[in-house]
């Protein structure tokens, strides 16, 4: 982290990510939502770790607005100034495929492969996407709205 | 006779060992296939999910008043630090009022959780790098003793042992009963006097530090890069304690210290739990003191599952518990049920980590290690 | 018919056939007694429903392992899987053959009575190598391979460790060794006695492969290690082994250090104290057992190849210009 980042307030943070290409900030005090078009995902990531020196990650996951699609929503912290970043981004009804952010930090590596697993979205460039919770052969995926609370499953061994 | 597998020796000897989902120190059902090279782990797979229950789809089936009991079902050696999390979430969307005496009441068992939880680390992470039937036995039967201390504590507030359901939104469900005050400032008072004890058996002891320093390093980057939070965090230089960077529930009321270590090996970790377990004697002495009179809930008197009605929003809300940051990022949709409720669990994080610190060390490290990132399955599950 | 009538080999005989038999009446009970001990230890109170406070809990250990099913892997390699207990038992038991109860009494007092002790204490790790060899396991394999690893790097300090006593008795025969002590129990002995007991000790204990040195079994990793596999009477039969080789050095410990039977009393009473020393030897194992936690192998190969090595080569130099020192020249 380089000197400038001490001095990183939520303020100067907030008018820098509005100048991102893609993104919508919102929100309050010390933690700022970001909206960011689907197609910029990975640059909005890249950009709130460089630049804005959110360097922790907290966590990665979707939420499935049944008609409006699949919501992805990712959390890092500045943990020096600090604040934090909420990035979200809306997939558009039907889309199940996001970029990965799991080369700009290592957390989101299982955390995309939860979300794989729960919601079905493929991330291009995921290093290893596979199921993660649930076992290889399970069909469906749980988390979706669409998916019954009794869905019957195979029982296993 | 039978054909006897053989092992491939073929250029460099590589073995590919299962350790778990049944394995004395897997911590719970954790499979780690090792790719071994000798003694040298080359290659990790951690797979994990063998706990998984769906907490996050069986929260939107279930109200708000049903679910923390239920929540405490994920961290479950820590239950206090879960419960508060999924109620807090939910508190924060509805911009519910906590009584301070419910802050108070909410501070004092986290804490006595903290305690709890840290006594049983310390037990089994001793025991498994020294075996069932050896020093570590010792140490464990120690720990668990002191735990039963607390864990009677618990009982005696909530009836339960383990997994309580004391939380509720608006407050907590149950007050201190007569003489609990005394009893827990007696638990205490004897939990510091063991912890010089179990200080003076390890901090100095030569097996110990050779198991322990420069085993499992976390470099200060990875740490932030990958999640992990805690002790991980403290133990690898970052000043980072959500009760003092973003306090909760009147922690900003009490004085205590936050460990860090530079080291980001075992040790490092294992002395920050073990200032860590101080400062809560530390925390709860001075809620007991100050504890104020008044009601513990705001809501008092939930009868029926539609009484909690939470309005529309999001929050996420994140406690400081014994393993890291747990948190609840809760998508309210003005019913008395969540929309979408995602647990972050702080051993799932943590456990992220393993694949970037195991290459390169010995098998008997893993134990180490896995020991002191202290992953519970509930959590990394859920 | 008189004891001196018979003809020695029956005399042997006899003698091995009694020592057996007391010995593993000592075994089974020195178990309850670990188990005591550690339990006291641990703040708890160890076995006490069995019988009258737990005294009949190895009869009930011994029954239930006789009981239980046999279980051979289907991949073992039979032959070497079913005799490696046999290979493991027989030099844990050999050795108390050259051990002499009290004067007079014992199996066979060997001239060289020090050095068949160390060499058949330590073909106890071809039983060790067939049973993780044969049971066709990777835990069992390389707990195996840590065992022989470990149990060659510290037969070296040990034996320098017992040459010491050796040195100062001037013979190799265990009852002049113990005779020799008839003055001053070697271990107090100033300085190199105190150092050699301590050297005897530790090797001992990594020989023995026990916590912290008990790598090989590591509960924590290897899942018992070498004898995973084994149920039932085989698994029996291995723990009887590894107690009697733990007890043997004891006996060893007591011998060349803590003046064997030398005690108040009669002569017949001597045995007695020759097994409370050893007993004492053994408990301050077992104690270094529950209190440690146990040490990587490669730290373990170090200690005893950097450390204790030329540690115990250095004592034996000193032994041996101390005894010049001190032998008046004629």
């Amino acid at each position: 982290m380089t000197a400038g980042h001490d001095r990183l307030t939520d303020v100067r943070a907030r008018e820098m990510l509005a100048t991102v290409a893609g993104v919508t900030v919102s929100g309050t005090g010390a933690t700022i939502v970001a909206e960011v078009a689907s197609d910029h995902w990975r640059e909005a990531a890249q950009f709130a770790k460089d630049a804005l020196g959110c360097a922790f990650f907290s966590f990665l996951t979707a939420i499935d607005w049944k008609d409006q699609g699949i919501e992805v929503v990712a959390w890092v912290d500045n943990l020096d100034a600090p604040f934090a970043v909420e990035l979200r981004t809306k997939l558009g009804p039907g889309v199940t495929a996001c970029a990965s952010i799991a080369a700009v930090y290592r957390g989101a590596n299982w955390m995309e492969r939860e979300c794989f697993d729960m919601f079905g979205v493929r991330f291009d460039g995921h290093p290893d996407l596979r199921r993660i919770l649930l076992a290889d052969d399970w069909a469906g995926h749980p988390l979706l709205k669409s998916y019954a609370v009794d869905t019957p499953h195979p029982p296993y061994r | 006779m039978p054909d006897v597998r053989a092992i491939d020796y073929a250029g460099s000897e590589r073995l590919t060992m299962n350790m778990g989902p049944q394995h004395p120190s897997a911590h719970g059902v954790f499979r780690a296939i090792l790719t071994l090279e000798g003694e040298t782990v080359v290659g990790v797979d951690a797979v994990i999910g063998y706990l998984h229950r769906c907490h996050e789809k069986l929260a939107e089936t279930l109200a708000y008043v049903q679910y923390p009991s239920i929540a405490s079902k994920t961290d479950y050696v820590a239950a206090m630090s879960s419960e508060l999390a999924y109620v807090m979430a939910a508190e924060r969307i509805g911009q519910f009022e906590v009584p301070k005496r419910a802050q108070y009441l909410r501070v004092l068992m986290s804490e006595l959780q903290r305690i709890a939880s840290h006594c049983l680390w310390l037990g089994t992470w001793c025991m498994d790098m020294g075996g069932a039937l050896g020093g570590g036995a010792t140490i464990f039967l120690y720990c668990i003793r002191e735990r039963e201390l607390v864990l009677d504590l618990f009982e005696s507030l909530v009836g339960a042992r383990l997994l309580y359901g004391f939380h509720q939104v608006g407050g907590v469900r149950y007050d201190i009963p007569e003489g609990w005050t005394a009893e827990c400032r007696k638990t205490i008072a004897l939990i510091e006097q063991r912890l010089d004890e179990y200080e003076a058996m390890l901090d100095d002891n030569p097996f110990f530090t050779m198991r322990t320093k420069g085993v499992g390093a976390i470099s200060r980057a990875l740490a932030q890069d990958v999640g992990v939070s805690g002790p991980l965090l403290r133990g690898s230089g970052l000043n980072w304690d959500l009760r003092r960077n973003q306090p909760y529930s009147s922690y900003d009321d009490f004085q205590f210290d936050v460990p860090v270590q530079a080291a980001g090996d075992c040790f490092a970790r294992y002395r920050v739990r073990m200032v860590e377990f101080r400062q809560s004697i530390r925390i709860i002495r001075q809620v007991l003191d100050g504890l104020p009179a008044g009601p513990i809930s705001s809501r008092p008197g939930v009868k029926s599952l539609a009484q909690v009605k939470v309005p529309k929003g999001e929050a996420y809300a994140r406690v400081e518990g014994p393993r890291g940051e747990v948190g609840c990022f809760l998508v309210a949709d003005g019913s008395n049920k969540p929309y979408r409720m995602k647990w972050r669990g702080a051993s799932f994080s943590n456990l992220a980590v393993l694949p970037h610190i195991l290459i390169g060390c010995g098998v008997a490290d893993v134990v180490a290690i896995m020991g002191s990132v202290d992953p519970v399955f509930g959590e990394v599950d859920r | 018919m008189s004891w001196g009538a018979l003809p020695p080999a029956v005399q042997a005989l006899v003698m091995g056939g009694v020592i057996l038999g007391a010995l593993t009446g000592i075994l089974a009970y020195v178990t309850l007694l670990e188990r005591k001990f550690a339990a006291r230890l641990q703040s708890r109170i160890g076995p006490y429903r069995v019988g009258p406070r737990g005294l009949l809990q190895p009869i009930a250990d011994g029954v239930k392992l006789l009981l239980k099913e046999d279980v051979i892997p289907e991949t073992a390699d039979r032959p070497v899987f079913n005799l490696a207990p046999v290979v493991f038992l027989i030099p844990c038991l050999l050795i108390f053959g050259v051990i002499p109860f009290a004067p007079g009494i014992g199996v066979a007092d060997l001239d060289t009575g020090v050095l068949f002790f160390l060499a058949i204490s330590s073909v106890e790790i071809v039983g060790l190598f067939m049973a993780g060899w044969g049971s066709n396991n990777k835990y069992a394999l390389l707990s195996a391979m840590r065992a022989v690893n470990q149990i060659i790097s510290y037969d070296l300090p040990f034996i320098m460790a017992t040459l010491v006593p050796v040195m100062l008795a001037g013979s190799l025969r265990l009852s002049e060794i113990a005779a020799a002590q008839s003055r001053l129990w070697f271990i107090a002995y100033p300085v190199i006695g105190q150092i050699a007991f301590v050297f005897f000790i530790i090797t001992a204990v990594a020989a023995e492969n026990r916590v912290p040195f008990d790598i090989l079994e590591a509960e924590s990793e290897l899942v018992a290690g070498f004898r995973v596999e084994y149920s039932g009477m085989k698994f029996a039969i291995i723990q009887l082994a590894e107690y009697a080789h733990v007890l043997g050095t004891s006996f060893l410990g007591a011998l060349l250090f803590l003046g064997a039977w030398a005690g108040p009393g009669p002569i017949w009473l001597g045995p007695v104290w020759f097994l409370l020393k050893a007993l004492l030897v053994f408990l301050l194992i077992t104690w270094v057992r529950w209190s440690f936690v146990r040490i990587r192998v490669d730290q373990i190969l170090r200690v005893s190849w950097k450390l204790m090595l030329p540690a115990s080569l250095l004592l034996l130099l000193a032994t041996a210009a101390t005894i010049v020192w001190r032998t008046p020249h004629a």
